[in-house]
């Protein structure tokens, strides 16, 4: 009984291992493809061995372009859809409304719309009301279906908030906006950043609104799927293995830095909240 | 700014002027419009727009103007020319389900209950793939499923596949693509009701003379409950509106509605049509949503 019981404890691992590799193998092959000198603009298969590709990524002007473009319009997107978002959730946490389940309603659809009508019904309002598409109406968009992402991200940290520091706090006479900026803030901020991070890289990688709604304004999704028509460079695979690389890294970062925090609070026990903001 | 509720009782908070109690009343709503406003006019009046769209007359064009006839007909037409691709991108999308389901479940509940201090680690391999660009992911494919590649050498070999058998450009190649894209929706969701699950319980059943299956079937299983709802429709729904795997993956012959209202729109330029298909689609997948809901409860899902 415990030897099958061991076997079957295994047996879940190992398939969780097998379909981890497939999840990992086409990151892989991004990986390796950055390394290839294809042998033409139409072949997706391992040819050469080089660093070219790696020493000159911005051999292909256009494709830079398009990722200083993606940059640029996740930023504007991330910094309006977070502000807006993290609003949106304090006053779904901290207060008691009318109209509540009505604004849970249109921060949940945008979510549980298919992205295809989304663009296709932006894309169905621009062209009626004459606004010509580009660069803004882009941003618009991504703003659009990044906020209920940042709602329920920060939403979720607030409403594992601790009340009583705060009460505490009030109990030694700071004001409320002092409360704010030394114990709310400090506290729900990594909330804030999970969520800013995860609205850019939502607005960086998104496709399919993006292509109803960019007119001519070619972002690195764009460029990526004009170019798999006519031929992909290989340095795409170089954009997309950097930025894996990037994000690995912040990943990284954030978990060595609560791992230390633990540490410290093991040592010296619970930093104070007041005290860390400072 | 006073973002913080009155406090709680016991606390008496200095009583409040007036005014004060009005602008605190006032508040939750100062805090909301920004936001709602940008849906309400970014994501519900396109949508009022779209449907008003779907009933333009379909002889107008973009160059000569739209006229507004209530062509209710659209519907009927673009079921009858399109009913095969939006049968395929439910099939195809149902098809991965099935599949996500059978490799996303034991994954999820192998970091939940088994992986131990690994936990995190692995749980940053099911995100990673969503490091990089989704189309550079899918072109990825393109390269493991290519004729001159090793899996296709490998399976001719073993004659799994005929000599002159492929993998890319069939609908394996797309259900694959769609499968592999969409996993991690349905396995954060999983993980997360999984993870909460206390291993005692199993050990109760165990006790009570349960088999592994039994006590899976009547104790994991509805106790995960929330998050296989949850991930199922976040697989779903993406994985039926997508044309991109069609498209990389694919042939026109595993088309899927996402590249008739791609084409509709962007290439055809029929406006009316490619506003009934897309209305359609939301309509069938709200359909799936909402029967959903029903059954799990909106705050669970969110």
């Amino acid at each position: 009984m415990r030897l099958s019981r061991w076997l079957a404890d295994r047996w879940v691992m190992i398939v969780a291992l097998l379909v981890l590799g497939y999840l990992a193998l086409p990151i892989l092959v991004v990986a390796a493809l950055s390394f290839n000198r294809p042998s033409s603009r139409l072949s997706y298969d391992f040819n050469e061995f080089t660093l070219d590709n790696w020493r000159q990524p911005c051999a292909t002007s256009d494709m830079c372009d398009a990722v200083v473009r993606s940059v640029q319009i996740g930023f504007l997107a991330t910094v309006v859809a977070t502000v807006l978002g993290t609003l949106m959730a304090f006053a779904l946490v901290r207060h008691r409304f009318r109209g509540r389940s009505g604004i849970n309603v249109l921060i949940f659809l945008p979510m549980a719309t298919p992205e295809l009508v989304m663009g296709t019904s932006l894309l169905a309002l621009f062209v009626s009301a004459g606004v010509p598409q580009g660069f803004w109406t882009i941003v618009i968009a991504h703003v659009m279906f990044c906020v209920s992402f940042v709602v329920v991200t920060v939403k979720a940290r607030l409403a594992g908030m601790d009340r009583r520091l705060e009460e505490a706090a009030m109990d030694l006479y700071a004001n409320e906006w002092q409360t704010f900026r030394r114990i709310t803030l400090p506290l729900v901020l990594p909330g804030i950043v999970a969520a800013a991070l995860l609205a850019f890289s939502l607005s960086f990688d998104d496709f399919i609104i993006t292509n109803f709604n960019a007119g001519t304004t070619v972002t690195f999704p764009m460029y990526v799927w004009g170019a798999a028509q006519r031929g992909i460079p290989p340095q795409v695979n170089v954009i997309g293995t950097a930025m894996f690389a990037v994000a690995l890294l912040l990943v990284g970062l954030s978990s060595l830095r609560g791992r230390r925090a633990r540490r410290a609070n093991l040592l010296v026990g619970p930093a104070h909240p007041a005290r860390r903001s400072s | 700014m006073t973002l913080l509720a009155p406090t709680r009782a016991g606390h008496p908070p200095p009583a409040p002027p007036a005014a004060r109690s009005g602008r605190r009343r006032l508040l939750p709503y100062l805090l909301l419009l920004p936001g709602a406003a940008w849906l309400l006019i970014f994501f519900g009046v396109p949508l009022v727009q779209l449907a008003a769209a779907s009933l333009y007359d379909p002889s107008g064009s973009l160059s000569t103007g739209y006229a507004m006839t209530w062509a209710v007909g659209n519907y009927p037409d673009v079921l009858q020319a399109y009913w095969p691709q939006f049968l395929r991108s439910f099939g195809y999308a149902g098809l991965a389900l099935v599949l996500a389901l059978l490799l996303g479940y034991p994954l999820a509940y192998a970091i939940a209950q088994k992986a131990g201090r690994w936990k995190n680690l692995l749980l940053v391999c099911v995100v990673a793939p969503m490091f990089t660009s989704f189309l550079v992911r899918t072109l990825a494919w393109k390269t493991i499923l290519s004729d001159n590649g090793a899996l296709v050498g490998l399976l001719r070999d073993v004659h799994l596949l005929a000599p002159d058998g492929r993998l890319l450009a069939t609908p394996f190649a797309v259900v694959l693509g769609l499968t592999y894209n969409f996993l991690p929706f349905l396995v954060l969701p999983l993980y997360a009701s999984l993870e909460r699950l206390d291993p005692r319980l199993l050990e109760a059943a165990t006790d009570l003379y349960a088999s592994p299956v039994q006590a899976f079937r009547r104790v994991t299983l509805p106790l995960s409950m929330p998050g296989l709802v949850a991930g199922t429709l976040l697989f779903f729904i993406p994985a039926s509106g997508d044309y991109i795997n069609a498209e990389l993956l694919g042939t026109p012959n595993e088309y899927m509605i996402g590249n008739v209202i791609d084409s509709a729109f962007l290439v055809r330029l029929d406006y009316p049509q490619g506003a009934a298909l897309s209305f359609l689609l939301m309509a069938a997948i709200l359909a799936v949503v909402f029967g959903y809901l029903r059954r799990a409860g909106t705050e669970e899902v969110l």
